[in-house]
């Protein structure tokens, strides 16, 4: 079970968390999007080996909406960062 | 039955005789012994019969390495399977039972089924039941396998008897955060944590022995700590800090998982190994794994007979338990580590017949009735014995030591490397593991007790970042498993390498391993998987090396190149109920009740879990059938008036300036033109154009709205709309707050609803004029603030009334007391059908659109956008072939189909027939005098007046294809 450091309580562990899947998606102008960039926002999704940045939710504590680094070949969790917020930079470059 | 104990000396409590049951007869060991020293004491030597081969089996070692000597502990509700004999402490009254043999493990029927041996050669099941080497016919025909062998070999070769019911113990856990967790009061462990706990860090200790100080308590003679023995040292360090504040010591506590972030879970067991165990949840900045090394057995023909065991099993039942484990021993050990056994044995009084010399090899033991008689050792001349110069050497008792193996287990668990070091003879730690990890003592290949101490010490004090301390001084008795190396005897050919054992729990040989490697199962991960080397409970601890150094060796590669296999939580075999803790049974799960749950219990009614939510199915009176009950209630509603406790259902408070902006984006019709005072019906989607939820909209003031959903999806809507307006919409200025639990809800349907209603809301002006169809008031109700919302999920007049919480149960004692005959969910559902209201999750899976279910006229046009607008767009939610909601009428009006029954069109078609779609939703309608259904059928918009077929089950009906409006057609009912 990891321990998450939620940007607005600290340190919890994951239980209290919900996954929110990959962050900083951009969902584009349903207007102009065309069938392909639309069909990228709903399905396509990096899944890297090594670091990245995804959403979580404190949904067990103050059900904020946060990002999160995190590597996926160790698990290892980095920073948390508030939603909006500039992503920080990776500790190392992600291995893909 | 011989009793063997010594007359004194050893860690037992001769003051504190103890009974204890095994296989069914009454024995009697001390405070101090385990099940297996216990046995062993007794003079039983046979501990069941193995795996595969029901050879007679005894204890190898008297440790947690154990891989013969595991049993059932208790029988029926309170068995507890796959406990090692060596890890369970003796306590007044403990009965344990072998896990094999029968009909007892000394007189085995199955072992005399001499053929056995042959066709239970590794890939035996593979080439037996699923290669085409054996007539299928001879096996029993297509399902053979399930039929017969399955049973019957379960039966021969099963690992334990599970319990008959449920676990009546309770079991608790625990949860500490430390600076450092040490696994392992080993003197490394005690001097790691000893050295964080100086430096000031709080430290978890678990060690899974009865009493700190690890192998020392085995030890003839004892190490030196600080002019006394490791002993007394380990006893007062332990003590010292489980009395300091912030530190936890934990005796007969197993670390059976290393996972993310320094969380380390433990097991705690009481003696006799039952009742009130614990889990320990350890989350913990550094670890320090002094998890010592194993002793691994030599390989050699007829290594596994009871009576051979390993050196330091031996030691430790002359020296830890007083046992004398028999009379004239044969040493065979491949390094000069345990020269102190030969003096050992003879203070005990057991004569040496032979050791075993560098340049020679056993080539086999004889046994009799699971007593070992002589060994046989000859000479090696070119890497093999040679038999010409065997000599036998009579013997009752054989130690033997191929060498020491760190004990690396948590480590691999959390993706350790580890790589064979030719210097010390073992697989070490080579990194890849946790972070924050440290590996100390034996467990890093430092044998000798001072070197284990000053490293336990060094690395306690780096785990709590602090400067290490001068540590006391250590004089070792023993030099440590000195030039150690692959612990595999040269055994000649033939049948003498099917009688080496490798993996003694699963039974595996080096013939098995070699045939595997031959058949090209060359990676240690395959050979494993072939021949289940290394699968057991122990997970292969006295056999991980072995079965690498056979591979190696009929490969023709070095060790270090074939390595060993991965390793997985957890550690030791962990009771389930000691997993499972306090949630089980009616804490498995929070439950969830509305206020009337009272009411609910005392009309009888039948309940069904809505996600947590118990609701009302039904209301049987006397003898009436679920089908009586259920036409009884709808008839209720349609004829008078029905109440249906609708609190369930998810309430979400939206506020702010703008509110409106925010619901018109999250539903697909416009809520902006909503009005105070009315309600509208509205569909959530996702993004990708799927149905998600529906529910009922009211707007309360102009920034203020009222939604409801569905009771089982309350939860994941409001998260849904947080990540929208946190993430996506964050300039949007609304708030949401969940008032599901403040608001409790009765629904009021039927031709008299509006009489009921008016009777408990006198104030209230009901009329179609005041308060019409998908419109909502304020009300007095009972005196007390509540809300009238008119809407119908029937088909017949309806009000829903929401009152405060606590006052749902004086409302649901109105409503029923004024005439309302109580209905449940399934009513409801009979109800809903009639009228073809949809129940997102009976005609939607995700897969749905509004146009599927007919239902295009809720989706707005006018928006630039709201979820799912785009997806509703995408080419293969616009084509042809779509599944489309109809209604069915079965031929035979008194047919109720099978929900999930498949359309199809043709019943005589050959398997598999085309399959057009599926039936959602069924019932039996009091009202229609028939069975009815909707479906999702391909086109069906197109196919309304065409027959077709539902089929379940190996049963066709034809059915009518029509609209889903089964009932008042044009809805005069509901608009009263």
């Amino acid at each position: 079970m990891l321990l998450i450091p939620c940007p607005y309580c600290g340190e919890r562990p994951e239980t209290e968390f919900a996954y929110g899947g990959e962050a900083h998606l951009t969902r584009p102008d349903p207007a102009a999007a065309s069938d392909a960039e639309w069909a990228a926002l709903l399905f396509l999704r990096e899944n890297p080996k090594g670091w990245t940045r995804e959403r979580w939710r404190h949904g067990a504590g103050c059900g904020r909406w946060f990002n999160l680094t995190r590597n996926t070949a160790t698990n290892t969790v980095g920073e948390s960062y508030a939603m909006g917020a500039a992503p920080p930079a990776f500790p190392e470059a992600p291995s893909t | 039955m011989k009793n063997r104990r010594l007359p004194e000396g050893g860690r037992i409590d001769r003051a504190r005789p103890i009974s204890f049951q095994y296989a069914g007869r009454a024995y009697q060991g001390y405070a101090g012994d385990t099940i297996a020293s216990a046995l062993l004491a007794n003079g039983v030597d046979v501990i069941g019969r193995s795996f595969k081969r029901h050879r007679p089996r005894g204890l190898l070692s008297l440790g947690i390495e154990e891989p013969n000597a595991v049993l059932n502990i208790g029988r029926g509700r309170d068995a507890l399977p796959n406990r090692i004999a060596s890890e369970v402490p003796l306590a007044p009254g403990v009965a344990a039972w072998p896990t094999r043999g029968w009909p007892s493990p000394t007189f085995d029927i199955a072992s005399i089924l001499g053929a056995w041996p042959a066709p239970l050669a590794a890939g035996f099941y593979y080439k037996t039941f699923m290669g085409p080497g054996v007539p299928r016919a001879l096996l029993g025909g297509r399902d053979g396998w399930n039929r017969i062998w399955e049973p019957v070999l379960r039966r021969m070769a099963g690992q334990g008897t599970a319990p008959t019911g449920l676990d009546p113990d309770a079991y608790d856990h625990m949860n500490i955060y430390v600076d450092v967790a040490v696994v392992g009061a080993g003197l490394a462990g005690l001097a790691a944590a000893n050295a964080a706990a100086s430096g000031g860090a709080s430290v978890a200790l678990v060690e899974r022995d009865i009493a700190p100080g690890g192998r020392s308590l085995s030890a003839v003679r004892q190490p030196m700590i600080d002019g006394g023995p490791a002993d007394i040292w380990a006893g007062g360090t332990f003590a010292a800090l489980s009395d300091k504040p912030g530190c936890h010591a934990l005796l007969r506590t197993t670390a059976f998982g290393l996972y993310d972030q320094g969380y380390l879970a433990a097991v705690e067991l009481p003696e006799g190994g039952k009742t009130a165990g614990r889990i320990w949840h350890i989350r913990a900045r550094k670890i320090v794994l002094a998890t010592g090394a194993m002793e691994r057995p030599m390989v050699f023909p007829g290594n596994d007979r009871p009576g051979v065991k390993l050196a330091s099993a031996m030691e430790a039942a002359i020296a830890r338990y007083a046992i004398r484990p028999g009379a004239r021993a044969v040493i065979y050990a491949n390094h000069q580590g345990i020269d102190g056994l030969a003096a050992a044995f003879a203070a005990a009084g057991i004569e040496v017949a032979a050791q075993v010399a560098p340049d020679e090899a056993v080539t086999g033991v004889q046994a009799s009735r699971g007593r070992l008689i002589s060994v046989d050792i000859a000479p090696v001349r070119d890497g093999a014995p040679d038999m010409t110069q065997r000599r036998r050497v009579s013997a009752d008792m054989m130690a033997t030591s191929g060498g020491w193996t760190p004990a690396l287990q948590l480590h691999v668990m959390t993706g350790g490397r580890q790589r064979w070091d030719p210097a010390l003879g073992c697989f070490v730690a080579d990194g890849g593991g946790q972070d924050g990890v440290l590996i100390a003592g034996a467990a890093a290949g430092q044998f000798q007790a001072s070197a284990a101490f000053a490293d336990g010490a060094a690395k306690g004090a780096e785990a709590a970042c602090v400067a290490p301390s001068a540590i006391p001084p250590v004089q070792d008795f023993d030099r440590g498993p000195d030039g150690q190396g692959i612990p595999i005897a040269p055994i000649a050919g033939g049948n003498a390498r099917k009688r080496a054992f490798v993996d003694m729990q699963h039974d595996v040989t080096v013939a098995d391993l070699e045939l595997a490697t031959r058949e090209g199962f060359t990676a240690i991960e395959h050979a494993k998987r072939y021949t289940t080397a290394g699968m057991a409970t122990d997970q292969g601890r006295t056999a991980q090396v072995a079965t690498a150094a056979v591979v190696a060796t009929s490969t023709g590669r070095d060790i270090g190149d074939v390595g060993v296999s991965g390793l997985r939580p957890p550690v030791t075999p962990v009771p389930f109920g000691a997993l499972g803790g306090r949630r089980v049974g009616p804490l498995f799960d929070l439950v969830r009740k509305t206020p009337t749950h009272a009411r609910q219990v005392a009309l009888g009614a039948v309940f069904e879990d809505v996600g947590q939510w118990k609701r009302a199915r039904y209301y049987p009176r006397a003898s009436e059938s679920m089908r009586d009950a259920v036409a009884r209630e709808c008839a209720a509603v349609r004829m008078s008036a029905g109440a249906l406790d609708v609190s369930t259902l998810g309430k979400i408070d939206v506020q702010g300036p703008d509110a409106a902006e925010f619901m018109n984006r999250i539903y697909t019709n416009r809520m902006d033109t909503l009005k105070p005072g009315r309600c509208r019906y509205g569909l959530m989607l996702k993004d990708d154009g799927m149905v998600f939820d529906d529910g009922v909209v009211a707007r309360i003031t102009a920034d203020r709205y009222h939604l409801t959903t569905t009771s089982g999806n309350a939860a994941a809507v409001m998260d849904w709309l947080e990540d929208w307006l946190q993430t996506e919409w964050p300039h949007l200025r609304v708030r949401l707050a969940s008032v599901t639990e403040q608001w409790a809800g009765v629904a009021v349907a039927g031709p008299d609803a509006r009489r009921i209603v008016a009777s408990l809301a006198s104030d209230a002006d009901l009329s179609n004029e005041a308060l019409p169809h998908l419109a909502w008031m304020e009300a007095q109700i009972l005196g007390g603030r509540g809300r009238i919302f008119r809407v119908s999920f029937s088909g017949e007049m309806g009000f829903e009334i929401n009152v405060p919480w606590r006052q749902g149960q004086a409302l649901w004692d109105a409503v029923t007391a004024a005439g309302a005959t109580p209905y449940g969910t399934e009513a409801m559902h009979v109800l809903r059908a009639e009228k073809g209201f949809i129940v997102v999750g009976h005609e939607t899976d995700g897969t749905v659109t509004p146009h599927d279910l007919g239902m295009g006229w809720i989706v707005s046009s006018k928006k630039a956008d709201f979820i799912g607008k785009r997806g509703l767009m995408r080419p293969a939610l616009v084509a042809k072939g779509r599944k489309q909601l109809v209604g069915l009428e079965p031929e035979d009006a008194s047919v109720v189909l099978d929900e999930g029954a498949q359309i199809i069109a043709d019943p005589d078609a050959p398997s598999p027939a085309p399959m057009l779609g599926h039936v959602t939703s069924s019932y039996w309608s009091a009202a229609l005098e028939r069975g009815f259904a909707m479906a999702l059928i391909k086109d069906g918009a197109e196919r309304h007046g065409d027959r077709l077929w539902a089929w379940s089950l190996g049963k066709a009906h034809p059915v009518r294809v029509r609209d889903t409006n089964f009932y008042d057609v044009e809805g005069a009912r509901m608009h009263g």
